[in-house]
């Protein structure tokens, strides 16, 4: 094992199960700094469970999880997670602004109120997605993909380094896609490491540039080149993919 | 002269009983918000009928009916139920719903045992203790007031202290808990609030039917808008009007039970909620659609009239 650069991410011997049915076992996962790192795999192959287990929000069996040398406890004002759009309910009495506030509330720990300069920054956030003009919008009056756009905004007001986001191109328009994409490039131009469970196989190769293959095992994981290869693919979806190249 | 003093005493014992209604409307009706924007509006069901037993059994070991007595063992059996429920959905796979209904059954059939127990001891201080089933708002003392503004005054500030926090678990947990709120400890809390407005509402609205006074002005409220805080103080006027209207009904009308009162009362709200609100209310969507299909009648009048024109 190498020392020189400390991992942004670092997870060994990882195994978590659920009722004895394990749902990743003996994961092994570097992430250098500044990278965009995809995760892909078949359903069920324990990718939101990955990221979660990353989070401390699943206990894991066995395993050891560092980000940047330090267990997550430490480092949660570094790290930055977008939830799957549909784990939570869209028709919840908010608006816009207040659920990109939401991403403040770390940084304002307990019982205090976010303040103007909170206000601000969430404004700036909501800019950055192009959603500024939808402030006061009620949440349950946007589009899918401006729902998305929402969620990137709360992760991106917490000012992060790294950025886990679960599923954030899944049923978004085509806008609303483009826009995530620069949003990504825009990170990882900022030294960010960006870690996305991503599902469509064509575009891995276009947004990302590195790639984790898993299915409740790691199958492969590296510079996308070296990693997104047929073999590979196939390994880890068992013969169940005809449409590459 | 004897039939004035008669009438004040009615009116103020009337008062009283207001006043106390009012409050636990205002208790039940901001806090059951939460339990509704939850998805838990059966678990204020459960924590109420598993009070039951707590009523009986303190009563039992006291001797006394003073309210903060009563109040403290139902608080505790309710929390006892809600605490089962919650081990018993973790530790075991059965889905709970089901869970729900064995812990709420369960001990809401204890308490009914208990009580038959306690009448048949003939002891003469238990009269009243069957006020707990479906609410018997005439028997609100001075004391009972009391007791339900502080504890419910207690319950709401504790609710306004840890505002962004519960709205945060209620919206997201996950995210919640990624950022560092313990969200076990936070759920523990609001529940815990849950089951000081329930038991403050048993002695005048009763187990039975107290789990309608956190759910009913909650959803009334939501229809009239998309705002956390307003719907939280709209739900709580909304209960402190079923309360009042409620109590009013049923005391000058000869010993109808208030719980049902109370809760028709707050179906009536929902009902002109649902109907009349803007934006969700059901009769402005009519207009609305009828509005806009006219609209576009008129749009397609005009196109066709266009196009005969230019045929012409």
């Amino acid at each position: 094992m190498q020392t020189s650069e400390p991992k942004a991410i670092e997870v060994t011997d990882l195994t978590v199960a659920y009722q004895d049915k394990p749902v990743l076992w003996d994961i092994d996962l570097d992430v250098p700094p500044g990278v965009l790192l995809s995760i892909v795999g078949p359903n069920g192959a324990g990718k939101t469970t990955l990221i979660k287990a990353i989070l401390g929000l699943v206990r894991p069996a066995a395993g050891n999880i560092l980000i940047y040398n330090k267990p997550y406890e430490a480092q949660r004002r570094i790290v930055s997670y977008v939830p799957q759009r549909g784990s939570v309910d869209w028709d919840f009495p908010t608006n816009v602004l207040d659920v990109v506030m939401m991403g403040r509330y770390g940084a304002l720990g307990w019982v205090r109120r976010p303040g103007k300069k909170d206000r601000e920054l969430a404004m700036h956030a909501l800019e950055k997605v192009g959603m500024e003009a939808y402030t006061t919008r009620q949440i349950s009056q946007l589009s899918g993909g401006q729902q998305q756009r929402v969620f990137l905004a709360r992760a991106l007001v917490q000012d992060a380094t790294v950025y886990l986001m679960d599923e954030p191109f899944q049923g978004v328009d085509a806008t609303t896609e483009r826009a995530i994409v620069t949003l990504l490039q825009d990170l990882r131009a900022n030294g960010k490491t960006v870690v996305v469970v991503h599902h469509d196989l064509q575009t891995v190769t276009d947004y990302f540039d590195w790639v984790m293959l898993l299915n409740i095992r790691r199958i492969a994981s590296g510079p996308v080149d070296e990693t997104f290869t047929p073999n590979n693919l196939r390994e880890t979806y068992g013969g169940r993919i005809a449409f590459m190249k | 002269m004897e039939n004035l003093s008669a009438l004040i005493r009615l009116d103020y014992t009337l008062m009283i009983v207001g006043i106390g209604a009012a409050l636990l409307g205002t208790v039940s009706g901001a806090l059951g918000t939460y339990a509704v924007l939850r998805r838990q509006s059966l678990l204020g069901d459960a924590i109420s009928h598993a009070a039951l037993p707590g009523i009986a059994i303190a009563f039992l070991l006291t001797g006394s009916k003073a309210p903060l007595i009563l109040v403290f063992g139902a608080a505790v059996a309710g929390w006892l139920g809600t605490l089962l429920i919650m081990s018993i959905v973790r530790l075991t796979r059965i889905k709970y719903d089901s869970v729900l209904a064995i812990v709420l059954s369960t001990f809401f059939g204890f308490g009914l045992v208990l009580h038959t127990l306690i009448q048949r001891t003939g002891n003469a201080n238990q009269a009243g203790l069957d006020t707990f089933l479906f609410g018997q708002a005439a028997t609100i003392l001075e004391s009972d007031v009391l007791t339900i503004g502080i504890l419910g005054g207690v319950a709401l500030i504790i609710m306004l202290i840890f505002w962004k926090e519960l709205k945060l678990l209620v919206f997201d947990e996950g995210f919640a808990a990624s950022i560092g709120f313990p969200i076990r400890t936070l759920d523990v809390l609001l529940t815990s609030l849950l089951v000081i407005a329930i038991v403050l509402g048993l002695q005048a609205v009763g187990a039975v039917l107290m789990s309608a006074m956190l759910v009913a002005p909650a959803v009334a409220a939501r229809q009239w808008t998309n705002r956390l805080r307003l719907m939280v103080f709209l739900a709580a006027c909304f209960g402190a009007l079923a309360g009042v209207s409620g109590t009013i009904i049923s005391s000058t009308a000869s010993r109808i039970p208030t719980g049902p009162t109370i809760v028709l009362c707050a179906t009536v709200i929902v009902g002109l909620s649902i109907a009349f609100a803007p934006n969700r209310g059901l009769v402005w969507g009519r207009i609305r659609h009828r509005r806009s299909r006219s609209d576009l009648k008129t749009a397609a009048d005009g196109l066709l009239k266009q196009s005969q024109q230019r045929s012409e």
